[in-house]
């Protein structure tokens, strides 16, 4: 679950620790550019608003829609309604291999132990309904010092570590 | 077998770091148990009736001495002096404190072992048919498969919190000694026509309460593509399954609603996809794996022939010892089914024996048994008598392997908080019942296996006979299954109609069996004669 924070992910500058200020929601965010402050719609009605930027992925959602409309999304924002609900995992890594570049923010039922696993899938923002504990964040983003596979982050495979 | 490198070794000091750290979390109410459950759940840690019980991984059941002394020494320092051998080729302790849960995984990673993924929502162990390396039958170790994809489905972030459990088996036999079709994700290992090696694919199988065999989905995917086509199954699955309800978030569920060819369909579709992101491993790190799998030195010019003068031995010889594909050696199962005794249970003494029988006769090595039996699967027959010696003294020598006495049970509801009747001692029954092993060897193989609650831990849908413990108005009640088999030609048990208590199901077993005596051909198995004749030519006898 180790990932290096200050590796970045996919699209994103240094990752960072700090709250953002600004929102009453707790955020933690690894990119370095301003936030979008637009709200995020639905997914139906981001695809029929022809000029929203920010969408929201309710967990039966589909992301592979947004394929037509991917160079107008700025945030998308994938919704943890509970913590085991794991679809939204596939859901940023299909994003990441559409090649979208912008921000992926993970809300809901967001826990702490959830979060090396969502940045290796390719979150690069957090919004959790309960405030993580930033020590705790800290050590579970650099506890495990190698991945076993790809995954949307740009990690380095052991077995590539092992072949050169 | 293989050996850790030092990045298994540090993935593995890190998970045990990263469960600590949860564990002290919990106890400092940081976390609700709620949100603590899933998370030991996914090292193997499982609350039962009395007490923790902790499952460790052993993967597709291959152990060394050394790591065997491991877990006598964890089953005498932490629990009550001995383990228990599981379905899935793993060991658990049932009776664990939460508080020393961490020192037992460091103690497990001293010597390459881990309880990672072995409950909960996540790819369990892989298991393996357990003669791998040694049966005359394989056209290749299916071992270095199933490690490689150990390694790759290690911590899969994507798949992090899956809908349910997600089983592989990988075998590279004709005959299926690991229930392959019984598995959310089955592996066949294949050769096509031109010679190259891949795999034939059967998703969507399981027990549980609602069974299904799985299905061939493809008929040949190439060993480099193999890991792709493994993650578009998971990920079809992890996009659509339901998330409502518990009991049809397993992958089978997903199958059947779908039907196999839409499931297909979009299985391929993926497939395809997943291809482009070049996430496979390369042929390099398989051939490195593979390596360490090489046979042993086996010794040539050895005899053949087994000195049979004791006739206790004889017997044993005939019942517990298989094939080899190297001239003078032999496969020596240890029954771990006494007639009193609990299936799977070994104390910690009974280990070491194993141990050290395994270092001085059979390379080291040793296998767990999908059957909750052990395997030594490379001795030489001349040494088969001194082993045999050693068993027996160890309280190890039953010769009862395939037999009506070799039976599968769940804990039941001695241990287990979801069972509605008990599963040990209506096994200890039958058992005690067909104790003449006379009787037993006339009667031939013949699989009984038990389940003390719908779940099927018990596997009682692949018995030849099934017993499901169900809860009637408040008493324990027993159904009858007849049919089932978890090899090359699965099929799923039916049951015989209404069920009994615990007397009558050992009377009903018994009833069956004998109308089995009466009616077979030479050469028939239960299963051959339940196959021929079907449900009515056993249930007159069975009801009156």
């Amino acid at each position: 679950m180790a990932d290096d924070p200050s590796a970045g992910g996919p699209g994103g500058g240094p990752g960072t620790l700090e709250p953002t200020p600004g929102g009453e929601r707790d955020l933690l965010r690894f990119r370095d550019d301003p936030a979008p402050d637009e709200p995020a719609v639905t997914l139906d009605t981001f695809l029929d608003q022809s000029n929203a930027v920010s969408v929201l992925i309710e967990s039966g959602d589909d992301v592979r829609r947004l394929a037509p409309v991917l160079d107008r999304v700025r945030l998308v924002e994938i919704d943890f309604p509970k913590f085991r609900d794991g679809r939204g995992f596939s859901s940023a890594r299909i994003l990441r291999e559409m090649g979208y570049k912008g921000e992926i923010k993970a809300i809901g039922d967001v826990l702490v132990d959830l979060i090396y696993f969502m940045r290796r899938c390719g979150f690069d923002s957090f919004a959790p309904n309960v405030p993580l504990d930033r020590t705790d964040v800290e050590s579970v983003l650099n506890r495990y010092p190698h991945v076993y596979q790809h995954a949307a982050a740009d990690d380095v495979p052991i077995w590539q570590l092992r072949h050169g | 077998m293989y050996k850790y490198d030092q990045y298994d070794q540090a993935m593995v000091d890190a998970r045990v770091e990263d469960f600590r750290d949860q564990t002290r979390r919990r106890l400092e109410g940081k976390m609700t148990d709620d949100q603590f459950k899933p998370l030991r759940l996914k090292n193997g840690l499982y609350l039962q009736l009395h007490a923790y019980m902790l499952r460790v991984a052993i993967p597709y059941g291959t152990l060394n001495s050394r790591q065997l002394r491991k877990l006598a020494h964890i089953a005498r320092t932490y629990d009550r002096g001995y383990g228990h051998f599981t379905t899935r080729q793993n060991l658990q302790y049932h009776w664990i404190k939460l508080e020393q849960a961490p020192d037992i995984l460091a103690e497990l990673a001293e010597v390459e072992m881990h309880c990672i993924q072995t409950s909960g929502e996540s790819i369990r162990n892989i298991s393996a048919d357990h003669y791998a390396g040694a049966a005359a039958d394989e056209i290749m170790d299916p071992r270095p498969w199933a490690e490689t994809l150990r390694q790759m489905t290690t911590f899969m972030p994507e798949f992090s919190y899956l809908p349910r459990k997600f089983k592989i088996a990988v075998i590279a036999a004709k005959e299926d000694r690991a229930a392959m079709r019984w598995h959310d994700f089955g592996l066949r290992i294949v050769k096509n026509d031109a010679g190259e090696i891949g795999f034939e694919v059967y998703p969507g199988g399981g027990m549980g309460r609602t069974p299904f065999i799985a299905y061939k989905s493809s008929d040949f995917v190439p060993q480099h593509q193999i890991f792709s086509y493994l993650q578009a199954v998971l990920r079809v699955w992890n996009r659509n399954a339901r998330r409502d309800n518990i009991h049809k978030q397993r992958m089978k569920i997903l199958v059947h609603e779908l039907g196999e060819e839409e499931f297909t369909r979009q299985v391929e579709e993926e497939f395809q996809h997943i291809l482009t992101l070049g996430t496979d491993f390369p042929q390099a790190e398989y051939e490195r794996i593979a390596a360490y799998f090489t046979p042993p030195p086996f010794e040539t010019g050895l005899p053949d022939e087994i000195d049979r003068s004791d006739p206790d031995f004889a017997v044993w010889v005939d019942q517990q010892v298989a094939p080899h594909k190297a001239p003078g050696y032999a496969i020596a199962n240890i029954s771990l089914k006494p007639i009193q005794g609990i299936g799977g249970d070994m104390t910690a003494e009974q280990m070491e024996v194993v141990a050290d029988l395994a270092e001085r006769y059979s390379f080291d090595e040793l296998r767990v048994a999908h059957t909750q039996n052990l395997v030594l699967p490379h001795v030489r027959k001349a040494d088969l008598y001194a082993i045999w010696q050693v068993l027996r003294e160890a309280g190890l020598a039953d010769a009862n392997l395939d037999l009506v006495t070799d039976i599968i049970a769940c804990p039941g509801l001695d241990y287990c908080t979801l069972a509605n009747a008990r599963s040990i001692p209506v096994a200890q029954k039958i058992a005690e019942r067909f104790a003449d092993l006379d009787r037993q060897r006339d009667l031939g193989e013949l699989k009984i296996k038990i389940s003390g609650c719908i779940n099927a831990c018990g596997h009682h849908h692949a018995g030849h006979i099934g017993i499901l413990g169900v809860d009637r108005k408040g008493t324990e009640n027993y159904q009858l299954l007849l049919g089932g088999s978890g090899d090359e030609e699965t099929s799923q048990a039916k049951i015989t109609g209404p069920g009994f208590d615990e007397a009558g199901i050992v009377d009903a077993v018994e009833r069956a069996v004998e109308r089995y005596r009466e009616i077979r051909e030479p050469g028939e198995r239960f299963l051959d004669t339940y196959r021929r004749v079907g449900m009515d030519g056993f249930k007159e006898a069975i009801y009156g």
